[in-house]
């Protein structure tokens, strides 16, 4: 084909051509990311500013009042706290058994498409329908009331999801080889999970269940619908402490407890005629956005620290 | 095939068929597995010598659609390896497996060589301890790691990966041992260890050895198997096989014609 052949120029040329394109996109790019960047920091930024003068010690010492000065977000922060505890314990056991289940045990037919189809299917049904389910079982039902643990178990159903997808994204990550090291020596299936797959899975599945967490945090529809309290000047009882007099705290008593959390406090700030509680809203906003990045960023850590020790 | 004075029969397929779903991978196989000694399985890629080996420890039941046919008679008690009454976990742990890539696991070297051990229920320390030096020293590695037992496994060299998956499989003394191309991932001098280790082992143990390089099979097997489109063309001892292939098709792989 040598009457084909390019001259030397237009093989310039074309390559000129090539790049001018490649530098188009290049400007593009990164003009959509410094779009989505800038909103990012002013919206931060704006909330820092406006809430700057309540963001001291006392803001986070303080019950809720009806003074905007003297108003803090003591109930909202340790309910969310505790809440994100109650979350945790019931979403990861459920979650990695599901996900292990489904990757290591479970037969490939029709029922485990199904299933696998409606897991992912999970994630997407909007969160004050799981407000409505735990509203009518977990509130009424089982009689747990407006409480610490109705409201954790809700946000436990809503992450359950993401922590079965995370978990069996995890295990796929693990070549075959390794399985097939293990139960070459005679190892069952379960020797094979406890001692390779879920602890190499774990960085994986921590991950997806801090990222879970972190969007649980923000999460206000469910917790009012199973109704959260908006104000609230006490604490849940500490175990083994003096709830009134003569009445010492069970262990468990604080799961049972009366509560609010981060958002629904932002929420009912902002709804306030008084433009001073607006303050309020924008601190306690800079405050959750603060708890949000730092769990991501333990999520971050915590994968890198684990996965220094897994190679293959 | 002439007649020879065999020794003792560790294992025999008589009559294996194997099937990945409808595609009838193995066929018809018949060959027998002496005691104490090295058997090469040789032949073009997708001949089925690995499908072959993989059926010692019923490695294809961990996959679904996979269908034996036939048997794998075990001496010296006459079991059925691929009967479905015998559990494949049984299986393996008689039979131990080296595979084609180093796979040690993401623990300790330690842990590596006690994993089979404590699946076996074994967590006495000074028994582990005990048992994992005779499994390294047996892979031969022991001088290079004994001082760095708890290190991980993956700072080691890929040959000495290798090694270290022999001692895994060694510790829990099984009764045969399977190499799928051990040494297809290492370098001409990790090789040579490993074959020099093979050559040491089948005084303990019987080894069946899947490779695609002829002048390994001559260097470290006692029988040597050509397979090919899953059959079993020809099997006999080495040097006989090497020298005068009865089958004309043996002959072509072997002098290079074919493969």
């Amino acid at each position: 084909m040598q009457q084909n052949a390019l001259t030397t120029e237009q093989v310039r040329a074309l390559i000129a051509k090539g790049k001018l394109k490649d530098t188009i996109f290049q400007a593009m790019g990164i003009l959509c990311l410094a779009i989505g960047l800038v909103v990012i920091f002013l919206l931060v930024g704006d909330m820092v500013m406006r809430g700057a003068e309540r963001l001291n010690l006392d803001f986070f010492t303080n019950f809720a009042s009806r003074r905007a000065g003297s108003a803090g977000i003591l109930s909202a922060w340790v309910g969310s706290l505790l809440v994100m505890t109650v979350t945790a314990f019931a979403a990861v056991p459920l979650g990695v058994a599901a996900g292990v289940y489904l990757e290591e045990y479970a037969k490939r037919n029709w029922i485990t498409e199904i299933i696998e189809i409606n897991i992912t299917n999970l994630a997407a049904v909007p969160s004050i329908v799981y407000g409505l389910l735990a509203l009518g079982i977990f509130v009424y039902q089982f009689g747990f009331g407006q409480s610490i643990l109705s409201a954790g178990l809700t946000l436990a159903l809503l992450i359950l999801p993401i922590v079965i997808v995370s978990t069996r994204e995890a295990i796929r990550a693990i070549p075959a080889m390794i399985r097939e090291g293990s139960m070459a020596v005679g190892a069952t299936r379960w020797q094979t999970c406890r001692y390779h797959i879920i602890p190499y899975a774990m960085p994986g599945i921590l991950t997806g269940v801090i990222i879970g967490l972190a969007r649980a945090i923000g999460e206000t529809a469910p917790i009012i619908t199973i109704g959260a309290l908006t104000f609230i000047a006490f604490l849940p009882p500490l175990p083994f402490t003096e709830m009134a007099p003569g009445v010492t705290a069970g262990p468990f008593d604080w799961l049972m407890s009366p509560f609010t959390v981060m958002p629904i406090q932002i929420f009912n700030w902002t709804s306030r005629p008084d433009p001073a509680f607006e303050i309020n809203a924008a601190a306690a906003g800079f405050v959750l956005m603060a708890m949000v990045l730092s769990m991501n960023a333990v999520a971050i850590w915590l994968r890198y620290k684990m996965r220094k020790n897994i190679k293959w | 095939m002439q007649v020879h004075d065999h020794p003792a029969l560790k294992a025999e397929a008589r009559d294996l068929s194997f099937f990945y779903g409808e595609a009838k991978a193995l066929k018809h196989i018949n060959m027998p597995i002496y005691d104490k000694k090295v058997t090469a399985l040789i032949g073009p890629s997708g001949c089925g010598k690995s499908t072959y080996l993989r059926s010692f420890n019923r490695m294809h039941d961990l996959y679904p659609g996979n269908r034996y046919e036939g048997e794998i008679r075990f001496f010296p008690d006459n079991t059925n390896l691929l009967s479905p009454d015998v559990d494949p976990i049984e299986v393996r742990m008689r039979v131990g497996m080296v595979f084609q890539k180093p796979n040690p696991f993401p623990k300790s070297i330690y842990e590596n060589v006690a994993y089979g051990l404590r699946v076996r229920g074994e967590n006495n320390k000074r028994v582990l301890d005990d048992k994992v030096e005779q499994a390294l020293r047996g892979g031969a590695l022991w001088d290079e790691v004994k001082d760095r037992l708890h290190d991980l496994a993956s700072n080691l060299s890929g040959g000495q990966q290798q090694r270290l998956c022999i001692a895994r499989a060694l510790a829990t003394d099984p009764e045969l041992l399977l190499f799928d191309e051990p040494t297809s991932a290492l370098d001409p001098i990790a090789t040579g260890a490993i074959e020099e280790l093979v050559h040491e082992l089948k005084k303990r143990v019987t080894i069946l050895i899947v490779t695609h390089n002829m002048q390994q099979a001559a260097r470290v097997s006692d029988y040597t198997a050509y397979m090919y489109l899953g059959e079993m063309i020809e099997f006999g001892k080495t040097d006989e096989i090497f020298i005068k292939p009865n089958d004309k098709r043996t002959e072509d792989y072997i002098t290079g014609r074919m493969g």
